[in-house]
């Protein structure tokens, strides 16, 4: 019975915002002519590539209860770096791209060492990494860094055709890639399922014998994976490196995942929904832009209020779920140290 | 030696250390560093543009040490700061001759009811809604700032009301008159804390918030007014920032200081699972930080670059505060003894 009212309240949250993008897009179709395309919907994807991949990661690591507040800044190094590689240094894109993304990567794998090892909070540590990976960006350069390497020209124009004449980016493909592989991997890999093991209780999963801390500094180094391949692929849509890229993206992309239905104190995701939630957080942008006259700030607004109404549901939904079954006492303990 | 004892036992002499090391540091490197003179009628030095230039973030740091003491974090400070910046410059307006719209004096209270208003919203949140801290206030910290926009209509505002400058760039007896604004209210919390229970009961919710509430105090009602008390201070902090440069920008007034403000905290020796609290640990730590932004710049490094050096203090600081990390440390040490 309780197993039963989880799975529905789990899947209900998708579906709110399923019905709340159906009804957003069924809005703008009716306010602005012009509104209702397929191609309107594809340049939600296109639009929102990195988003996408950042979110990915992102959901990753709320899905075990944890946080990492360093995923923009790290998207704007990684630009950077791709940047000032290829223009600067003259290395192949061939070379960059494997640099960057190992870049990430070591970024991330060094938060969630720390994390994990020491028993740090999540939030401090990647703060903090917010900050150092902001700071290098200038290290690398003060300045903006145009990209005219015909690789990333290339893909930065290319449009793959899908349906009579709609065009999905490259950058859109890579993205829609990552939110499968993602699906795949959360479901139905033994990483995945330690995962979410890790956020319903870390110290079942502990006590189950599973590898709790290898996951959970893999977890990070996912995450840095992700804004590593999110800063690439932004690069393919801004062609160029500048310090202040992705500043108050990793808030975005909490947003969206909460808005995908995500869980903040862990456990319980969906990467499908996250895919929705980036393109409720995208539709929201069209919108303010399509009405045209209210400026591009009241995007935050309705954001930060978004969020707000989402957890509160969420809110509702735990305590129904705790007066339903009653107070799981260790599932309070692991919040209680995830609230340090 | 007694002497010693208790001093190392007391949390207070750890920051000061520091800040000597700080001011140390810069005898031998940036002597200009103390080069005081009388211009104006009033002291003009790197020392007196340190007091200045921190008033701010002490501000915001004895509203976020009471956060921290009940075992809460707010992020949204940082926005709070532009949202008063915003309120009171649209309410003086940005008339040439200096005439104000509303009196000065109405205009400063009403944003201090503004951004204690913002407060009291975090507040409710944390306490009644029962969000985590980080979530509750990561809603301003997202909202915050595209409302600050909407009140200045997403331009700078400047302002050429003569007696507003007094606020952030007036001095009285040869001191800026920001630095009294901080002792004024660090007394007034000083002495509401120290003197009432309300210490007492705010270290208790920090330390045990079952047994506080098994013991009689009214939790709830504590954690709302700290947050409330915590915009309070980002609304004068707004206030004092929008005085020093006599303009809005709802973009980068308060960028960044909810990090500052944290780091304050933290270095003064609170610590982040709530419980005991510094006033005064907090204040040197903001003492700190500006400090080593001061040499920073004197150093001749680009202030770009200042984050990363921010980043490595917090993890490093992170790192001195996890247990764990001092019993690897510990070990080591016993190793080396025994190997000898």
């Amino acid at each position: 019975m309780s197993r039963k009212l989880f799975a529905s309240s789990k899947n209900l949250s998708i579906l709110v915002t399923l019905g709340l993008f159906i009804l957003m897009f069924g809005l703008g179709s009716i306010a602005f002519p012009g509104f209702f395309s397929v191609q309107n919907f594809f340049n939600l994807f296109i639009d929102n590539a990195y988003l996408m991949i950042l979110a990915v990661g992102m959901t990753f690591v709320i899905i075990s209860g944890g946080i990492d507040l360093s995923v923009g800044s790290m998207l704007g190094l990684s630009g950077m770096v791709s940047a000032s590689l290829l223009e600067k240094a003259h290395m192949s894109p061939l070379c960059v791209i494997p640099i960057v993304l190992l870049m990430g990567t070591a970024m991330g794998l060094f938060m969630g060492y720390l994390i994990q090892t020491f028993n740090l909070s999540a939030w401090i540590v990647t703060l903090a990494g917010l900050y150092f990976a902001r700071g290098m960006c200038y290290v690398v350069s003060l300045f903006t860094i145009a990209v005219t390497n015909d690789f990333f020209q290339t893909v930065a124009h290319a449009q793959v055709n899908i349906i009579g004449g709609n065009f999905l980016s490259p950058s859109a493909l890579i993205a829609i890639g990552v939110v499968l592989i993602g699906f795949f991997v959360s479901r139905y890999t033994k990483f995945g399922r330690t995962v979410y093991a890790i956020g319903g209780s870390e110290q079942s999963a502990v006590l189950m014998g599973l590898p709790v801390a290898s996951t959970k500094i893999a977890i990070y180094a996912l995450s840095g994976f992700c804004a590593a391949l999110a800063g690439i692929v932004f690069t393919f849509y801004t062609l160029s490196g500048y310090g202040l890229n992705g500043a108050g993206m990793e808030l975005d992309t909490i947003a969206a995942t909460v808005i995908g239905g995500t869980l903040l104190s862990g456990g319980v995701a969906n990467l499908f929904g996250t895919a929705l939630g980036v393109l409720v957080y995208g539709i929201i942008q069209v919108l303010i832009v399509f009405q045209g006259t209210l400026n591009s700030w009241w995007t935050r607004i309705v954001i930060g209020f978004l969020v707000f109404v989402f957890c509160v549901l969420q809110r509702l939904f735990e305590t129904r779920k705790r007066t339903t079954i009653g107070p799981n006492p260790s599932r309070e303990t692991t919040k209680a140290t995830a609230g340090k | 030696m007694a002497l010693w004892k208790s001093l190392s036992r007391s949390k207070i002499v750890w920051p000061l250390i520091a800040l000597g090391a700080l001011l140390l540091f810069n005898l031998i490197f940036t002597p200009r560093f103390y080069h005081l003179e009388i211009k104006e009628g009033h002291l003009y030095g790197d020392l007196v543009d340190i007091l200045k230039n921190v008033a701010p973030i002490m501000l915001l740091s004895i509203g976020m040490t009471l956060v921290i003491a009940t075992r809460g974090i707010d992020i949204s400070v940082g926005s709070v700061v532009a949202v008063s910046a915003g309120a009171v410059a649209i309410l003086i307006g940005g008339d040439l001759g200096g005439h104000p719209r509303v009196p000065i004096v109405v205009a400063m209270i009403a944003a201090l009811l503004i951004s204690s208003a913002a407060g009291m919203w975090n507040g409710m949140l944390v306490s009644r809604v029962r969000l985590q801290p980080i979530i509750a206030t990561l809603i301003l910290f997202v909202a915050g700032r595209g409302i600050a926009m909407v009140f200045t209509n997403a331009m700078v505002v400047w302002l050429y009301a003569k007696p507003f400058a007094i606020l952030g760039q007036g001095y009285i007896l040869g001191l800026p008159f920001s630095v009294f604004i901080v002792a004024f209210v660090l007394l007034l919390t000083l002495i509401l804390t120290r003197r009432t229970a309300v210490g007492m009961f705010i270290e208790a919710v920090g330390i045990n918030p079952t047994a506080a509430r098994f013991s009689g105090i009214n939790s709830k009602n504590i954690i709302f007014w700290v947050y409330a008390f915590s915009g309070l201070c980002a609304g004068i902090a707004g206030l004092i920032v929008c005085s020093t440069v006599m303009s809005a920008d709802g973009n980068n007034a308060g960028n960044l200081f909810e990090l500052d403000a944290i780091l304050a905290v933290v270095l003064g020796g609170t610590s982040l699972n709530g419980g005991k609290f510094y006033l005064f640990g907090s204040i040197v730590g903001a003492w700190i930080i500006q400090t080593l932004t001061t040499t920073i710049y004197a150093l001749g490094v680009p202030p770009e670059i200042s984050p990363v050096v921010k980043a490595l203090v917090v993890w490093v600081l992170c790192l001195l505060q996890s247990e764990t990390f001092r019993a690897r440390i510990a070990r080591v040490f016993v190793r080396r003894e025994l190997s000898t």
